[in-house]
């Protein structure tokens, strides 16, 4: 008896379950959800202030409630990898050993926005920026050049008043994208620190000390006199830190800003593939403009949604950001996608399947 | 015949009270037995699964993760010894700074203290553990370091001339060995002097009236008759501060200067143990990278077992001694 209760349950719960379904497949575009949420994600912290204005802004549009965690990069594929989030967001691309792992099947990267990095100082008596060629920036961090008054400083920024103190270089001690941007730039830069050092999340840094967090380095620079390190360019604009110019590849020297970090873009983005799967690079881009220290973030998804109507909103979402979210970035001193990357992302975006789905 | 019907009645009814209680010591008993057994169990637990997640990094790097010195994510190597090698500095120094300090408060408040002074200054005292350990590191990088780089560090450097020595030689930038110690020293300060207040005033009122009745001073009092009675639980005291100390991750990640290098001198930065995994745990992506940071997880368990351990012995010898 109790068991045939329970079986007769399940079976109305199956069918109001089926029924919501199919309500919301054929209304789905005038559909609010009430209450609870209905899309996780989890992953990177450098995008964590546009995105969760995205997601507010994005909410009180179409009533779509999206709840994101920015517990790193690292956390975000991980838990991508294990099915337990909807969607993952990382500073830097997945490898092809950690996509090979996705329990989901295939991963589409969605770029969003553009960050970058700069390199910040604090030079008693240096009023202009700073200039700086990925040379003397690889030895600096390296220890090759130790004091300020070093003549491949000096011959970059004559009449500057430079000091005959030693460097201290500060660099960050957690792992972060931030890290990863900056040593895929000087890696692709400078072929010495591409087989001294390389790049990663963490690399072994041969001088200086580790601080944690962009707040962490910026506060160490700002208390001692000679110190140099590197913080993201929303940070960095949001404190008023002195940032330094740097070449780019086309010999000019470029202060960071959002045009210069999405020139950057644009510039990679007019040589890519049709097929390409976004995993790109966009450290030392060309172009006179372009601020060579810049990468994209991404968001991660599966290619094949399971959940029919989880998969729509996902893919609702993502067109939105692509669109309306692009705009409000550089509010936040994130740079946008340019215009007709956007729209190629987009088609990307279009392969994502959930009709097929149980 | 009733007196005696009433004998059986009334011994019945004892053995009735007699096994009601019984079943109460019993169910009391099994209560707290499984309270005392959850806690074990629970330290077991932990135990286990970060020694299974370590596993993978054990076996394939073996004890190289705590004796090399080379911690190079993007090569694969992890050896942990420069953080191995700070814990344990940084903790020494905090207990030299903080022991002294710490028993100075405790006697001061047991035995000199006037009534009115003992309640505000033993609560300041132990307010100490109550502020959260990022507070302690903001505070570190914006009022110690600065003061030990401008101040602390060249009086020690040059006008004491310890830079002679190697322990206070090279530049001083202030994210140190020294500034994590001191960091620790003052978090480890309220545990050691809220226990060894509490063991001195414990020491039994005769104790110290015949040392005075022998004719000791009030200093030979307590030097002689209420420390040497309290020593063991100072030295317990002294443990406590110290575990504090070992695991501690924040304040010192933020003030320690995160350098993977073995110096021998308190000015230089270097690494702890707990910072190492609090800095690199939340991006590991790669799996190796995940397990040796387990595996370093895992070795400071054991640290922590042996420091325990040695603590144990150092209490259980002085009782030994003073019962001689």
């Amino acid at each position: 008896m109790r068991a045939l209760k329970l079986a007769a349950l399940m079976l109305l719960a199956v069918a109001c379950a089926k029924e919501n379904a199919s309500n919301s497949t054929t209304a789905s575009s005038t559909a609010t959800s009430s209450g609870g949420v209905d899309l996780t994600g989890a992953g990177a912290t450098f995008p964590y202030p546009i995105y969760s204005k995205w997601f507010s802004d994005y909410a009180a549009q179409t009533g779509v409630k999206i709840n994101y965690q920015s517990i790193g990069s690292g956390g975000g594929i991980r838990q991508l990898s294990e099915e337990t989030v909807d969607f993952g967001a990382s500073d830097s691309p997945m490898s092809d050993a950690e996509m090979a792992k996705a329990k989901g099947g295939p991963v589409l990267h969605i770029p969003t926005v553009l960050g970058a990095d700069v390199v910040t100082y604090n030079v008693p008596g240096v009023t202009a920026p700073l200039k700086v060629t990925p040379d003397v920036i690889a030895a600096i961090f390296t220890g090759t050049i130790k004091k300020w008054n070093d003549t491949r400083i000096a011959s970059l920024n004559t009449g500057a008043s430079l000091p005959s103190s030693d460097i201290l270089v500060v660099h960050r001690s957690d792992g972060s994208g931030t890290t990863y941007i900056f040593t895929d730039y000087l890696s692709t830069a400078v072929p010495s620190w591409k087989a001294s050092i390389g790049k990663g999340k963490e690399v072994k840094w041969p001088v200086g000390i580790g601080a944690k967090g962009n707040e962490g380095v910026a506060g160490q620079v700002k208390q001692t006199p000679g110190a140099i390190g590197y913080v993201e360019l929303a940070y960095a604009k949001q404190n008023n830190l002195p940032i330094a110019a740097v070449r780019n590849q086309a010999g000019q020297f470029v202060v960071a800003s959002v045009a210069g970090v999405t020139a950057a873009a644009a510039g990679v983005a007019r040589s890519l593939p049709e097929n390409t799967d976004y995993r790109i690079s966009i450290v030392n881009a060309p172009g006179a403009d372009s601020y060579p220290i810049s990468s994209f973030t991404w968001l991660l998804v599966y290619q094949h949604q399971k959940d029919a109507i989880k998969g729509k909103k996902l893919v609702d979402f993502l067109n939105w950001a692509l669109t309306d979210g692009e705009k409000s970035a550089p509010s936040l001193d994130y740079a946008p996608l340019p215009t007709d990357m956007a729209a190629k992302v987009k088609a990307r975006v279009a392969t994502v399947d959930f009709s097929g789905a149980k | 015949m009733t007196s005696l019907s009433a004998q059986w009645l009334d011994r019945d009814r004892r053995r009735l009270i007699l096994e009601q209680s019984a079943i109460g010591d019993t169910i009391y008993g099994i209560l707290t037995a499984a309270c005392a057994l959850f806690v074990p169990a629970l330290v077991i637990a932990i135990a286990v699964a970060i020694f299974a997640a370590a596993l993978p990094a054990f076996a394939k790097l073996g004890l190289s993760i705590v004796t090399s010195s080379n911690w190079d994510v993007a090569g694969g190597h992890f050896g942990a010894a420069p953080a191995v090698f700070g814990t344990l500095v940084s903790s020494a120094i905090a207990l030299v700074i903080a022991t002294p300090l710490a028993i100075g408060v405790a006697i001061f408040l047991s035995e000199f203290s006037p009534a009115w002074l003992r309640q505000p200054v033993g609560f300041l005292v132990d307010l100490l553990a109550a502020i959260p350990s990022v507070v302690y590191g903001l505070w570190g990088i914006f009022v110690l370091i600065p003061l030990l780089r401008e101040r602390v560090m060249p009086f020690l450097r040059d006008t004491l001339h310890l830079g002679a020595t190697p322990f206070f030689s090279g530049a001083a930038y202030g994210p140190s060995m020294l500034a994590a110690g001191v960091i620790l020293a003052i978090m480890a300060l309220p545990y050691i002097s809220a226990v060894s207040r509490e063991v001195l005033m414990a020491v039994p009122r005769s104790q110290r009236e015949a040392a005075l009745a022998l004719g000791a001073t009030r200093w030979e009092m307590i030097r002689d008759a209420v420390v040497p009675y309290a020593r063991s639980g100072i030295i317990g005291g002294i443990m406590l501060g110290l575990g504090r100390a070992l695991g501690e991750t924040m304040a010192v990640t933020m003030v320690i200067g995160n350098r993977p290098e073995i110096s021998a001198s308190l000015l230089a930065p270097g690494y702890t143990m707990a910072s190492l995994i609090a800095n690199e745990f939340s991006e590991a992506t790669n799996d190796l990278h995940l397990s040796a940071l387990m595996a370093v997880g895992a070795s400071l368990f054991v640290i922590t077992l042996i420091v325990n351990g040695i603590a144990r012995w150092l209490v259980w010898s002085v009782a030994r001694t003073r019962a001689k």
